[in-house]
């Protein structure tokens, strides 16, 4: 996994609540069975004018101009500011995919749905929350200044803004150590095996049943 | 100290916990389907690794799937290839029980899991599937999971998280004729909202969840996850008992002793305490309609939609407007008066044989609405579908003028080719109103069994309350 560890970049406002996993990845691109090549379909029907489907040319596909990651200001934009329980619905892996292969590394919002929250420390993507006055005054500034830039320290656990005022955020030791080291944590519970294999002998004598 | 039902699965599953207290949680039952393993059986083949504990799995094709003409197999290619990329990942790294595309057993993952008695009271049951939850019915620690955890249980047969905190939504009282586990689970999230069970785990409990069959209890848990939880959980009592005796992967004579032993105390003990507590009385529910594109925009069918000029908040004012307009619908307009182009009668929320008998018997002797375009019932299981056929609720639903379909997820989420078509608008039993989930540009609004089968009857929403009795 990528590390993650500081980002300083330009910010993407997407203003609503609720933005569910289904939004963020149509479920025909779901069909896939790679990890990657998501980027060109995130929010495909927010950003599109037409029906995508998977193996379309979406550099030929007519996009919908009001859309905010069609506009100019937002290319390039790794950081995406949104409201409230973003990700929520279907716990496709997909949309952290997507999100990560547009080039989005964190997301600031008030806050996320669950599983969407853990899928994304998987996949080397920052989501963090602020309280919603803060978030309001993100919005504000990002529109009064288009290319507006966000500065994220994950081991300082600050938010740093253009002009030098600095938001702390929340976040569990574990996920941050994870994330600032880019671990697997796949290898990291393999470190534990004997104690997995203990605890299931004991489980296997004590409710046979459950290994039927 | 007293538990929750929930501390005490956490507890019984805890390998070992870190000092921020994430854990390392064993993890007894994975259910696996086509769309979300794909990628974790190539991490683990790219590692290296074999599944830790293969007769873990069962595991099923459910969302690509199609509904008519197996005979022709799966036409979409890109479908085809993922159905056999499961196929392929089954027969090189193993499970339990595989029941793949045309198996007479094949059926939505959270179908056949607690019909095969593979879903137990007590287990740790985890899908990369947010319905998961359905599990919860039966006293299970059950939760939907991304694909890096499918891979990180295949590995490991372990699951790292922090604990939820508890939440107790208590609903005493009896349910009205006409008014179902489904209206009931609207009702709670029309209450919570879709982000008001977020970071916990809900328990259901009071007298009207006690009289609820194992059907409801499913339907209820299924529907916690659009309350925000990513577990829901009702605690064991005889009815569990009832439902899961003889079950094929349940135990059975001494073994069926021991359990019903063990799974007395999967409750919450007297004077447990829950961080939240949302109490409702069932008497008060009636049956519900979704009219916008959130789980959470939802009425009783005697209701109007909102008008956004009366709500203060503008961000609110603003949501309700944009959901209006996706849903093509006039502010303040009454329920009654919106019409309907397709019915969905299916999906892990509600196409158990009890959900189907439900519809039918308000379908029987009725005929579908000459301006509806579509009403198909999709049985969640081949087991289910064997069994309403045996009933001859299919002839009910094929003389009616519904499309009878083999089982799946079909127009649950329009994987494969049952969905709607831009601007169509559907009364779904799914649990999903989000835009575009049917089908692009598709409008969807949620009801009970009961409600989708008088809604084709009508052509629009109608109290399925006032049809009681007149069985025609
Ligand atoms: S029926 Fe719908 S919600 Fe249930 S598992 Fe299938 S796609 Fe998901």
């Amino acid at each position: 996994m990528e590390k993650f560890v500081r980002l300083e970049g330009i910010v993407a406002p997407l203003d609503r609540s609720n933005v569910d996993t289904d939004a963020i990845i149509p479920k025909q691109f779901l069909k896939s069975i790679q990890r990657s090549g998501f980027g060109g379909n995130l929010f495909d029907e927010w950003r599109y004018e037409d029906v995508g489907e998977p193996g379309m040319d979406n550099s030929q596909r007519p996009v919908k101009p009001e859309f905010v990651l069609n506009q100019p200001p937002y290319q390039g934009a790794t950081i995406l500011l949104t409201r409230r329980n973003f990700g929520c619905g279907s716990s496709r892996e997909h949309a952290p995919w997507a999100l990560a292969d547009f080039g989005f590394r964190a997301l600031v919002a008030e806050s996320f749905a669950d599983i969407f929250y853990s899928n994304c420390f998987k996949n080397g993507i920052l989501p963090l929350t602020l309280p919603a006055a803060q978030i309001d005054e993100l919005f504000a500034a990002v529109e009064a200044t288009p290319g507006y830039r966000l500065t994220i320290d994950l081991a300082a656990q600050r938010v740093r803004r253009a002009d030098g005022e600095e938001l702390p955020f929340a976040v569990d030791a574990f996920r941050k150590e994870c994330l600032l080291n880019g671990w697997d944590d796949i290898g990291l519970t393999l470190r534990q095996a004997d104690r997995i294999r203990a605890f299931e002998e004991k489980r296997r004598s004590e409710q046979p049943w459950l290994f039927a | 100290m007293p538990q929750t039902l929930y501390d005490k699965l956490w507890q019984d599953h805890v390998v070992h916990e870190e000092a921020d207290g994430t854990a390392l949680i064993y993890i007894d039952r994975h259910l696996v389907h086509e769309v979300t393993s794909p990628q974790a059986f190539e991490g683990l083949r790219l590692a290296g690794r074999k599944p830790w504990r293969a007769s873990s799995i069962v595991a099923t094709a459910d969302h690509n799937t199609p509904t008519s003409d197996w005979d022709r197999g799966i036409p979409d290619p890109v479908s085809r290839l993922q159905v056999e990329t499961l196929d392929a990942n089954i027969r090189e790294f193993g499970a339990l029980v595989y029941l793949p595309f045309r198996d007479p057993g094949q059926g939505i993952v959270h179908v056949i899991g607690p019909e095969s008695g593979a879903t137990l009271p007590g287990m740790t049951v985890v899908c990369g599937d947010s319905h998961t939850s359905t599990h919860g019915a039966f006293g299970c620690l059950a939760q939907g999971i991304g694909t890096s955890e499918v891979e990180h249980v295949l590995a490991t047969q372990c699951l790292l998280q922090k604990k939820s905190k508890n939440m107790l939504v208590r609903v005493d009282g009896v349910l009205g004729a006409g008014v179902t586990a489904k209206d009931l689970a609207l009702a709670i999230i029309g209450r919570i909202g879709t982000a008001g069970g977020t970071g916990y785990a809900i328990e259901f409990a009071g007298s009207a969840v006690r009289s609820l069959s194992m059907e409801g209890r499913m339907t209820l848990c299924n529907m916690a996850i659009e309350a925000g939880a990513r577990t829901g959980l009702v605690a064991v009592d005889e009815i569990t008992l009832d439902y899961l005796r003889g079950r094929p992967l349940a135990p059975s004579g001494a073994d069926w002793d021991r359990a019903v032993v063990a799974w007395q105390r999967l409750h919450s003990d007297q004077g447990a305490s829950f961080d939240r507590v949302v109490e409702l009385s069932a008497s008060a529910i009636k049956p519900q309609v979704t009219w916008g594109t959130s789980p959470e925009m939802v009425v009783s069918v005697d209701g109007r939609v909102p008008d956004p000029a009366a709500e203060a908040d503008p961000a609110r004012r603003e949501a309700i407007e944009r959901a209006l307009r996706y849903m093509d619908l006039k502010a303040a307009q009454p329920v009654s008066e919106i019409w309907v182009d397709k019915v969905f009668i299916g999906s892990c929320t509600n196409s158990r044989i009890e959900d189907l008998r439900a519809a039918a018997a308000v379908v029987r002797g009725r005929k579908v609405a000459p301006s509806i375009r579509l009403a198909m019932v999709v049985p969640g299981s081949g087991r289910v579908k064997q069994q309403a056929e045996r009933e001859g609720l299919d002839a009910v639903f094929r003389d009616a003028g519904f499309a009878w379909r083999e089982p799946g997820c079909s127009m649950c989420l329009a994987m494969n080719a049952d969905r709607l078509e831009a601007g169509e608008r559907c009364a779904s039993t799914s649990n999903r109103n989000f835009e575009g989930r049917q089908g692009a540009g598709g409008r969807t609004h949620l009801v009970s069994p009961e409600m989708a089968a008088a809604a084709a009857i009508a052509g629009h929403f109608v109290d399925v309350r006032e049809w009681l009795g007149q069985e025609k």
